[in-house]
């Protein structure tokens, strides 16, 4: 490179990016040196993607980019041609994007992903073009790339995959690597393996800026931070700077909602910072907490699992066992956390407790009774006693429904409601509706809105006011918060705290980030391979893990304060 | 990498391009194909109110007229206004084209549900039966009914529907499938809610919204269809005015009496175009809906 090594990598002075009338980035600056990490935070909607997509000239069709100085491994690249773009992307800056499913092409192999760069930037021959592509699999710890170069993305697993989108990046050996989100899609271990390696080819002297919601991978891996919010950079230091003394409000307000630091029944949202849900619950003492519990280990358990086991036919024969003899109890009232990686068999413990699939052998009993048993008929009548919430709440919305609708309907289908007179009257239900609406903090003129229009946190309260019409004794919760910003993940995770207490409702709450879960659960049970290998108090498990899985799942996980 | 970043770019600008005609309202093609249907369907629901003269009224004094300010479309061998002809065939040719996507659509929702909740056997049956019925080309099937049933414009339009059914009947399958397992209808479960109401509630409704939109697009092509089998012989009959059959009749005559071919032909084309942009215009709204 012409570049002196002293000189910044990166030089961006005044960005300014906006899409029609309206500006989206308002004066951004950063330097980058090499082998520096600079890592820009903030919620969705405050530009930080827009930033980085600038860089590459990606902003987007109809983007008007200005910036007073643009300069990237020395060059000036204000103005520059599409053709000039292409040959800084890959060339003078790679992108990792959060989901390498989605990033790489599914038909082709990943050594062909990859040789394409060196093909069409460096012309290289075939040959040598090979030797790189193994040689940059093996830099990125690719286990066998002379296997691995022949598999397509989708044979590969979620960390394998962003290994090998990270591979097709640094290709090149670019100044600069960009990535966006680039673990938000992963499990803890992987997350960390992930972090582990853009930390390496930082060590190498590549310039890395990150772009990321979360707060605790930033502070593993970046050494200087920028909090972005509505376009603008109000905050920028150290990563300790930032981290451990924020100056503004809206940056304390990020780091109080991250879950694993605050213990469990204390708000994480700052009634300050949350428009939508301004009721701010107060702190239960430890009493109250006891005595909202009604379960004791003596009485029967609300939902129960015993010795279950459910295995799924392999293609080429054999079967897998997805669910290995797992018994849990969950009693009134009480939050039962279950964690555990991608696979772990999480999800079809769900399944299992919804009883919308049967178990090979054991039994699945609600309050005493049989569940998974009866038949589907029988069972029907029952269903309202369980609710779920999903992680992706809009596929859970039939895509003709507008909100009003999918509360009304469920709000219809509660037994108790308007006994004996059978559909209640329309004047009824409205009412209802809006009530529904209020308690999860939702405006009334939400009804009207069609699901689709509607943002992430404000979709969530609205597959919780669904789970809340029927009047459940139970809440199934699948990854509720996962693909929520952190400030709006406080305010969802508040709520359901919320509504436990005043309802006294039961919950799984099944996630893999273990913040949430220490946050939200009184009692753990952590999942590996089907098993479930450790339960207990969430704070014991936590505190001291009892099983080596454990343990490695509370080391991997991200945290503030190392 | 750069490859997946145009691509990316690429699916932006379709969807501001979307996000922009939107807010301009609808396109000018929309507009002019909408106006021309209302046209059609006032020709077809009240044709004196369109037509100038007496669509069968016969005069041998004025046979082969060209075009002119008393008969716009000219008259055919007997007389006859082409213009007052094609008006009143536009409530046959109409009428046959709804009514046989109607009869595909049903014939293809029947297979449809049978193959999607039959169980395997029943799947299976329907699928092969569908695969066969898709070996022959729609025009041949349609041919084959009427060998078997004998010509006429009743037959004709249950052949032109039982031929479009194959295509109705695989959609409306795999919408019905993967509906089925989608997570809204999981939730509907988990409420509690009864098969029957699975299907009437969130299934069909689903199911059938995109078919909709390509039954608009088949109108046009179930009109061509007629269309053909009426200049055969096998569709509506000399003298009803359908437009397939007046193709037929003035084929004699194109030499000297083009105007009796070149306008049914036309409002055949214009009215498979309209109904196509329409069903276009639809199928974007929908895509953007989502």
């Amino acid at each position: 490179m012409t570049a002196n090594d002293a000189d910044p990598v990166l030089e961006l002075e005044q960005l300014r990016v906006a899409f029609g009338r309206e500006e989206v980035v308002r004066g951004v600056s950063l330097a980058i040196a090499p082998g520096e990490c600079v890592a820009i935070v903030g919620e969705s909607g405050s530009g930080k993607s827009v930033t980085a997509r600038s860089l590459l000239g990606m902003a987007g069709e109809g983007a008007r980019v200005e910036a007073q100085t643009l300069r990237l491994a020395g060059r000036d690249l204000r103005g520059a041609t599409e053709r000039e773009w292409r040959g800084v992307r890959g060339g003078q800056a790679g992108l990792v994007l959060q989901d390498a499913l989605v990033a790489l092409d599914p038909l082709r192999p990943i050594g062909r992903e990859i040789g394409d760069a060196l093909r069409i930037h460096d012309r290289m021959p075939r040959a040598e073009r090979r030797a790189r592509t193994l040689e940059v699999l093996a830099d990125v710890g690719m286990p066998d790339p002379a296997t691995a170069v022949r598999r397509r993305s989708g044979e590969l697993s979620g960390g394998l995959r962003q290994r090998a989108l990270i591979a097709s990046a640094l290709a090149l050996d670019p100044p600069l690597l960009i990535a966006d989100e680039p673990t938000t899609a992963l499990d803890a271990t992987v997350q960390a393996r992930v972090l582990e390696l853009l930390a390496e080819v930082r060590g190498r002297g590549t310039a890395v800026l990150l772009i990321s919601h979360d707060l605790a991978v930033v502070a593993r891996l970046a050494d200087r931070v920028l909090v972005m919010r509505e376009g603008r950079v109000i905050e920028q230091g150290t990563v300790d700077e930032v981290l451990r003394a924020p100056r503004e409000p809206y940056t304390r307000a990020l780091i109080a909602a991250v879950p694993a630091e605050v213990p469990r029944g204390a708000p994480l949202s700052r009634p300050a910072d949350s428009d939508a849900n301004a009721t701010a619950a107060q702190t239960p003492t430890a009493a109250d907490r006891a005595a909202s519990r009604e379960g004791s280990p003596g009485s029967t358990p609300l939902l129960a699992l015993d010795g279950v086991v459910k295995t799924f036919p392999v293609r080429g024969g054999g079967r897998f066992t997805a669910v290995d003899d797992v018994s849990l109890d969950v009693h009134r009232g009480e939050t039962v956390g279950l964690v555990g990686e991608s696979g772990s068999g999480k999800t079809t413990l769900a399944r299992l407790a919804l009883a919308l699939t049967a178990p090979d052998r054991g039994a699945v009993t609600l309050d005493g009774e049989p569940w998974s048993a009866l038949d589907e008929h029988a069972r029907r009548p029952r269903r309202p006693r369980i609710g779920a919430i999903y992680q992706d709440a809009l596929s859970s919305f039939d895509p003709l429904w507008s909100v009003g609708r999918i509360l009304a309907d469920a709000a219809g289908g509660a037994p108790g409601k308007g006994a004996g007179t059978g559909h209640p009257s329309r004047a009824a239900t409205a009412r209802r509706v809006a009530e529904l609406l209020d308690r999860v903090g939702l405006a009334g003129a939400v009804a009207g809105r069609e699901p689709l229009t509607l943002s992430g946190g404000q979709r969530q309260r609205v597959a919780i006011a669904r789970a809340l019409a029927a009047a459940p004794e139970l809440l199934v919760c699948d990854e509720p918060v996962s693909a929520l910003d952190v400030t709006i993940q406080a305010q969802i995770l508040d709520l359901l705290d919320e509504l436990q207490r005043e309802r006294g409702l039961a919950m799984l709450f099944i996630s893999h980030d273990l913040g949430v879960v220490r946050h939200m659960a009184d009692r753990v049970a952590v999942m590996q391979a089907g098993r479930i290998v450790e339960s207990g108090p969430a704070e014991r498990v936590f505190a001291a893990p009892g099983h080596p899985y454990t343990a490695r799942l509370v080391a991997d996980a991200p945290r503030l304060v190392h | 990498m750069s490859e997946l970043e145009l691509r990316q770019t690429t699916v932006d600008a379709e969807a501001a391009h979307d996000r922009e005609s939107s807010r301009r309202g609808p396109r000018v093609g929309t507009v002019v194909a909408g106006a021309f249907v209302i046209l059609l369907l006032t020709a077809a629901a009240f044709p004196a109110l369109v037509a100038t003269q007496d669509p069968n009224a016969i005069s041998a004094t004025e046979a082969f007229q060209p075009p002119s300010a008393a008969h716009w479309f000219g008259t055919d061998e007997s007389g006859r206004d082409v213009y007052s002809r094609v008006v009143a065939g536009t409530g046959t040719s109409l009428l046959i084209g709804v009514t046989a996507t109607a009869i595909g659509l049903a014939l293809g929702l029947l297979l449809g549900v049978l193959a999607s909740f039959g169980g395997r056997v029943v799947d299976f049956g329907v699928g092969r039966l569908v695969e066969v019925l898709f070996a022959f080309p729609g025009l041949l099937l349609a041919l084959l009914v009427i060998v078997v049933a004998g010509p006429g414009p009743v037959t004709a339009t249950i052949a032109v529907g039982l031929s479009t059914a194959p295509g109705y009947a695989r959609i409306i399958r795999g919408q019905l499938v993967s509906i089925r397992s989608s997570q809204y209808v999981e939730a509907a479960r988990v409420l509690g809610r009864p098969p029957r109401r699975i299907l009437t509630a969130h299934l069909l409704p689903n199911a059938l919204l995109p078919l909709v939109v390509l039954a608009t697009l088949g109108i046009g092509q179930a009109i061509v269809w007629a269309a053909a089998l009426s200049y055969l012989g096998l569709g509506a009959q000399p003298p009803a005015a359908e437009w397939g059959a007046m193709l037929s009749a003035g084929r004699t005559y194109l030499q000297t009496a083009w105007w009796m071919t070149v306008f049914p032909g036309l409002a055949i084309v214009g009215t498979t175009i309209a109904t196509t942009v329409l069903g276009r215009a639809l199928a974007r709204r929908e895509r953007g809906a989502r």
